[in-house]
């Protein structure tokens, strides 16, 4: 060792070093302690998230039969950093039998950074899509010779049967708004537009999967990040079992074909829909996949408006069907007895003519029976009239309004707010406020509103409505919503009427009489032991609408109906063949009246109506 | 006689250092490997991919290091003055021999394998100048002395720097700085290395920054005022009389605060005002100097003269005489540009790179910035981002701490030396592995400018480990032999 003037300076250098090393440690625990921005940096520069879509739950009817399920559809994709100068476009064009044309379109698409904001030559980039087994089938068996190609799976919706679209609803992609309001949604995913896909999307959808691949820096796929310990699996959507009875349910528009209207059947005692079907209709397959967008504007442009639940949306005033709920408010309110007789001069009578013969003067039952207009205006009249006008009008105003609350009592003029089915319209029972408008608080009378007591003039109601009134009657005075969802979670929205049990017999009796001697008498099956009641109901615009509503068997009933044929003419001779043919149906379990089934079913009385 | 000795080298050899040179190597390697890592690889041996090339370097230097061991330590005496004009030839030649590669004229082609002479000029010239000054008449007495090891530090530095075009790979002559301070050379000079950086920088960042008051620019301001304070340390370190020095500061002090209190009125150039107070100090010395033969005062003098030239020079040599993509490269660095898709790329990434790895790292072979390749030269030049991103904050800090052992064991070695020559070798490979070390990692960490010099054994490439090989090995066998130089 040479110990020279400078020997010290060895403590220097070797302080530089020291210090050196000190401060990049303290660049270091900056960089890797507290600067937190550089995970989530380094994660978008070399993660990549894939979503995986779940399957979408599939939907069963009451008796488990598979109404919707899901189809495979095909998406060819192309990387074209991968598609070499040998690669044969030809070939290509011919597997994919597209011209060279259409092909070269194509591709120039792909690579529009405008049109495809996504686009890089490393990535798979969707070249055509949507596409059906058999389109792939021979491009599967070379794909070899096109390197880059790539066929991937996707599903889409598909049916047993073509039936029940309205009720069903379809799938479509999402728009901004639903992104907005969900941020599960992203552009391109697929969501329930309408109807049951709607209602249950939560349900149906699942839950989306999250697959991390990592990607380098020229966006190429290297494969799974940390041999997938981030990803997320996606979880099926959970099947759904529906109400209807699929069977009830072609019949109900197997009958309809030809006509405008619709036929909705309830299980009165739990308020289960049976069958809700409105006609023009379409098969469900048509508003899938890549037809959707062009054949549903060619629905949204048909004029009979087939896009429209009829059954749900449609209101109409409900004619005589509305006499049995008149009767039992009248009863109810203690305006009548059953025994009270009311004189009719059948044509001749007035304010209202009947529009029958038979005996006067009636009672309440043959006035149901016959349908017996001058009866229940009288009735109604003397409801109305029980206090006296009063003064200002007030007390012949209140009997309008306890009158009014017993109508909407049966779910009358109003949506089912805690149904499941979304698209209802609410209909209406003209309030007190709507003809003081019209005619001043006191230039009103009951003689002003007298079409009312026959189910005309204002009031409006949808044949779901109907055909829940008619399962409140075979109930004898409860309902439950109707709804679609074949759990019992509907059981507990019981809606009790104010309408004293007893008074319901006579009514029954009534409209059991209807289908022995009355309107309904030749369409009924014997056996079934059926009630109903026919309307007919007057239309500005042309021939009247058909309306029935009935129930079956009268001492237990199974099942309640309502259909509306529209300008179709006699409720008796359009309506009530179709409700009662449904009710064969469902409580035998086929039609044996196969020469009024063809009958029915192949008359046309719109021409315009068409099935898509 | 002979027999004897060659059997002494393994008992006299230093093997803690081959130790921490190993272990720093296969670290490296392994590094390598994960930094080149795909998904198709194979093995880390597959001579088709970096860390099998890389593996075969390692054999390679493993013969190398045996073979320099066992010549006859006199042997690199005497070869060195042949070897340093050999050199000379080489680096001369190369740049018409060498392909361009990325601008750079520095490699030569053979067969397969690419050299790179300017690595093993580095060990040449250290032992001409350890041969040079390790003379027994050899003194640094005055800056004359210095003029020949300047020189044979000097030309290769110029020939790679101007004829080869590798900037990175002549700045590490710089390290030799160092050495010359270990043997006597005014720590002045290294002062004067800090203070020009450090102008260059205020100039640089913040010459165009004007005063919020006043008028003037922040830099300039600062480099004056900087001046004025080293002037006046030197004054009151050379007056016995504290009074004067009092005197001095106190009318700097009031100078200042008059022009504050006439800026609320007028405004104030600042800069030019400290201009003036420099002058006025410069002054001074000259006159003391002079009147009292003082020279040392009249030097300072004439440095900060030079110094006020070259704060205003700055500026002509950031535009004119760097090349384009350097000056670039200072910009990111000082934050005057945000680059992030061009210049500043490379050090943005190895920031998110290292910052991503956190306190453990990520694990090996797990790093997604390094595999994927966002890193550009990740195996190269970048290798500590891979420790950093899959090591973490642990990897990264015991690499540094390595290798700090590592140099302090070499100044630990080149103490220990009773010949001279052999001290100078030894604080040559100290300071340049020092310096690497420093450029590089900086680089990487972003708190220096890019710089593309390899990290020392975890770099990839056969020229740069077969280069740190011989630097190492030599200096290894020198002190193995230093019992026997002074029978």
């Amino acid at each position: 060792m040479i110990n020279d003037k400078y020997y010290r300076r060895r403590y220097v250098i070797s302080g530089i070093a020291i210090a050196v090393v000190l401060v990049y440690i303290i660049r270091l625990f900056y960089l890797q302690i507290i600067d937190q921005s550089t995970r989530d940096q380094a994660d978008n520069n070399a993660l990549v998230k894939q979503t995986i879509y779940p399957s979408r739950g599939l939907i069963y009817d009451r008796n488990g039969e598979l109404l919707v399920f899901n189809q495979p559809i095909y998406e060819v994709t192309l990387t074209m950093r991968d598609m070499g100068k040998e690669w044969d476009t030809l070939a290509f064009c011919q597997c994919m039998q597209i011209s060279r044309e259409e092909f070269d379109a194509r591709i120039e698409d792909i690579k529009d950074r405008k049109k495809n904001r996504g686009y890089s030559r490393w990535t798979p980039q969707v070249f055509m899509s949507q596409l059906k087994k058999e389109d792939v089938a021979t491009l599967q068996e070379s794909i070899f010779l096109f390197p880059g190609v790539q066929i991937q799976k996707r599903t889409l919706r598909d049916y047993t049967y073509n039936a029940a679209a309205h009720v069903l609803g379809s799938v479509g992609e999402v728009s901004q708004n639903d992104i907005d309001r969900d941020d599960y949604y992203t552009r391109g995913d697929y969501s329930g537009r309408d109807g049951l896909e709607r209602t249950y999307e939560k349900q149906l959808r699942g839950e989306k999967g999250m697959k991390v691949l990592m990607r380098d820096v020229r966006g190429r796929i290297q494969g799974s990040y940390q041999d997938g310990a981030r990803d997320v699996t996606a979880k099926a959507g959970t099947d759904l079992y529906i109400t209807l009875d699929i069977q009830l349910q072609l019949l109900a528009e197997e009958l309809l074909a030809g006509k405008i209207g619709s036929a909705v059947a309830i299980e009165p005692k739990t308020g289960e829909i049976l069958a809700l079907a409105s006609n023009p209709s379409w098969n469900p397959k048509v508003l899938v996949g890549k037809e959707r967008s062009k054949n549903y504007n060619l629905l949204l442009k048909d004029p009979t408006k087939p896009l429209m639940n009829r059954a749900t949306q449609a209101t109409y005033p409900p004619g005589s069907t509305f006499k049995t709920v008149q009767s039992l408010v009248c009863l109810e309110q203690g305006a009548i007895t059953p025994n009270t007789l009311y004189p009719c001069s059948g044509p001749g009578s007035t304010p209202i003519k009947c529009t029958h013969h038979h005996g006067s003067p009636v009672a309440l039952d043959r006035a149901i029976e016959q349908s017996c207009n001058p009866y229940f205006w009288c009735a109604f009249r003397d409801l109305l009239q029980k206090d006296g006008y009063g003064k200002n009008n007030e007390d012949f105003r209140h009997r309008y309004e306890l009158w009014r609350d017993a109508v909407m009592s049966f779910g009358l003029g109003q949506r089912f707010a805690d149904s499941d089915i979304s698209e209802q319209s609410s209909g209406s029972i003209p309030s007190t406020k709507l003809f003081d408008k019209f005619y001043g608080k006191t230039g009103w009378k009951a003689i002003t509103i007298r079409s009312l007591s026959i189910g005309q003039g204002e009031i409006l109601v949808t044949p779901m409505q109907l055909a829940n009134q008619a399962a409140t009657i075979a109930n004898e005075g409860y309902y439950i919503s109707p709804h679609l969802n074949k759990n019992d979670s509907m059981l507990t929205h019981r809606h009790e009427l104010a309408i004293e049990k007893k008074h319901f017999e006579v009514v029954k009796e009534g409209m059991r009489r209807v289908m022995i001697y009355g309107t309904g008498r030749h369409f009924a099956v014997d056996s079934l032991h059926m009630a109903g009641k026919t309307g007919t109901v007057q239309n500005p615009h042309g021939r009247d609408h058909a309306i029935f509503i009935g129930f079956a068997p009268v001492e237990d009933p199974q099942i309640a109906v309502a259909v509306v044929v529209e300008n179709a003419g006699f409720g008796a001779t359009w309506a009530c063949p179709i409700a009662s043919m449904m009710m064969e149906q469902y409580l035998t379990g086929e039609v044996k009246r196969t020469d009024l089934r063809k009958r029915i079913g192949s008359t046309v009385l719109n021409e315009s109506v068409k099935k898509w | 006689m002979r027999a004897s000795r060659s059997g002494n080298i393994w008992k006299n050899v230093d093997w803690i250092t081959i130790g921490v040179f190993a272990a720093l190597a296969i670290f490296g390697w392994l590094n390598i490997y994960g930094a080149s890592y795909t998904f198709d690889q194979t093995s880390i041996f597959d001579f088709s991919n970096r860390a099998g090339k890389q593996f075969t370097w390692m054999m390679g230097s493993l013969i190398l290091g045996f073979v320099l061991l066992m010549i006859d330590y006199k042997t690199y005496d005497t070869l060195t003055y042949i070897a340093y004009g050999g050199m000379l030839m080489l680096l001369l030649a190369t740049p018409f021999l060498a392909r361009d590669i990325k601008g750079s004229m520095s490699w030569i082609s053979l067969g397969p394998v690419s050299l790179q002479p300017a690595e093993f000029a580095k060990c040449i010239v250290a032992l001409a100048v350890a041969k040079y000054m390790g003379r027994y008449d050899y003194k640094i007495r005055s800056w004359r002395d210095l003029i020949v090891p300047f020189a044979l530090i000097g030309v290769p530095a110029l020939i790679i720097m101007i004829l080869q075009k590798e900037t990175g790979s002549a700045l590490v002559f710089a390290a030799f700085l160092l050495v010359f301070y270990r043997q006597g050379m005014s720590g002045y000079v290294l002062w004067m290395g800090v203070a020009a950086v450090a102008l260059f920088i205020l100039s640089i960042r913040f010459g165009s920054v004007p005063l919020p008051w006043g008028t003037g620019s922040v830099g300039i301001l600062s480099c004056m005022l900087l001046l004025t304070l080293v002037e006046i340390y030197f004054i009151c370190k050379e007056h016995r009389v504290r009074w004067q020095a009092l005197i001095m500061v106190g009318s700097v002090v009031l100078i200042y605060g008059l022009s504050l209190i006439v800026n609320i009125w007028v405004s104030v150039p600042f800069d030019w005002i400290s201009m003036g107070v420099v002058c006025a100090l410069v002054l001074y010395n000259i006159f003391v100097s002079l009147y009292w033969r003082k020279y040392i005062l009249l030097v300072l003098a004439v440095f900060t003269i030079f110094c006020v030239g070259y704060t205003h020079a700055c500026d002509f040599v950031f535009t004119h005489v760097l090349q384009p993509h350097q000056r670039i490269r200072i910009e990111v660095l000082l934050g005057m540009k945000e680059d992030p898709a061009g210049a500043g790329y490379n050090v943005n990434q190895a920031r998110i790179a290292i910052g991503s790895g956190r306190f453990l790292g990520k694990g090996y072979l797990n790093g997604t910035q390094t595999k994927l390749q966002f890193v550009p030269e990740q195996d190269t030049d970048f290798i500590f981002c891979t420790v950093g991103e899959e090591w973490g904050f642990v990897g990264s800090v015991a690499v540094l701490l390595l290798y700090l052992y590592f140099i302090l064991r070499l100044i630990f070695i080149a103490e220990r030396q009773r010949n001279i020559t052999t001290r100078i070798y030894a604080y040559s490979v100290a300071s340049i592995f020092l310096f690497h070390l420093m450029i590089n990692v900086g680089m990487v960490l972003g708190v220096l400018p890019v710089i593309g010099i390899p990290l020392p054994f975890f770099s990839y490439g056969g020229s740069s480990l077969w280069g740190f090989t011989m630097l190492l090995f030599i200096l290894l066998r020198l002190d193995a032999a230093r019992m026997e130089q002074l029978n």
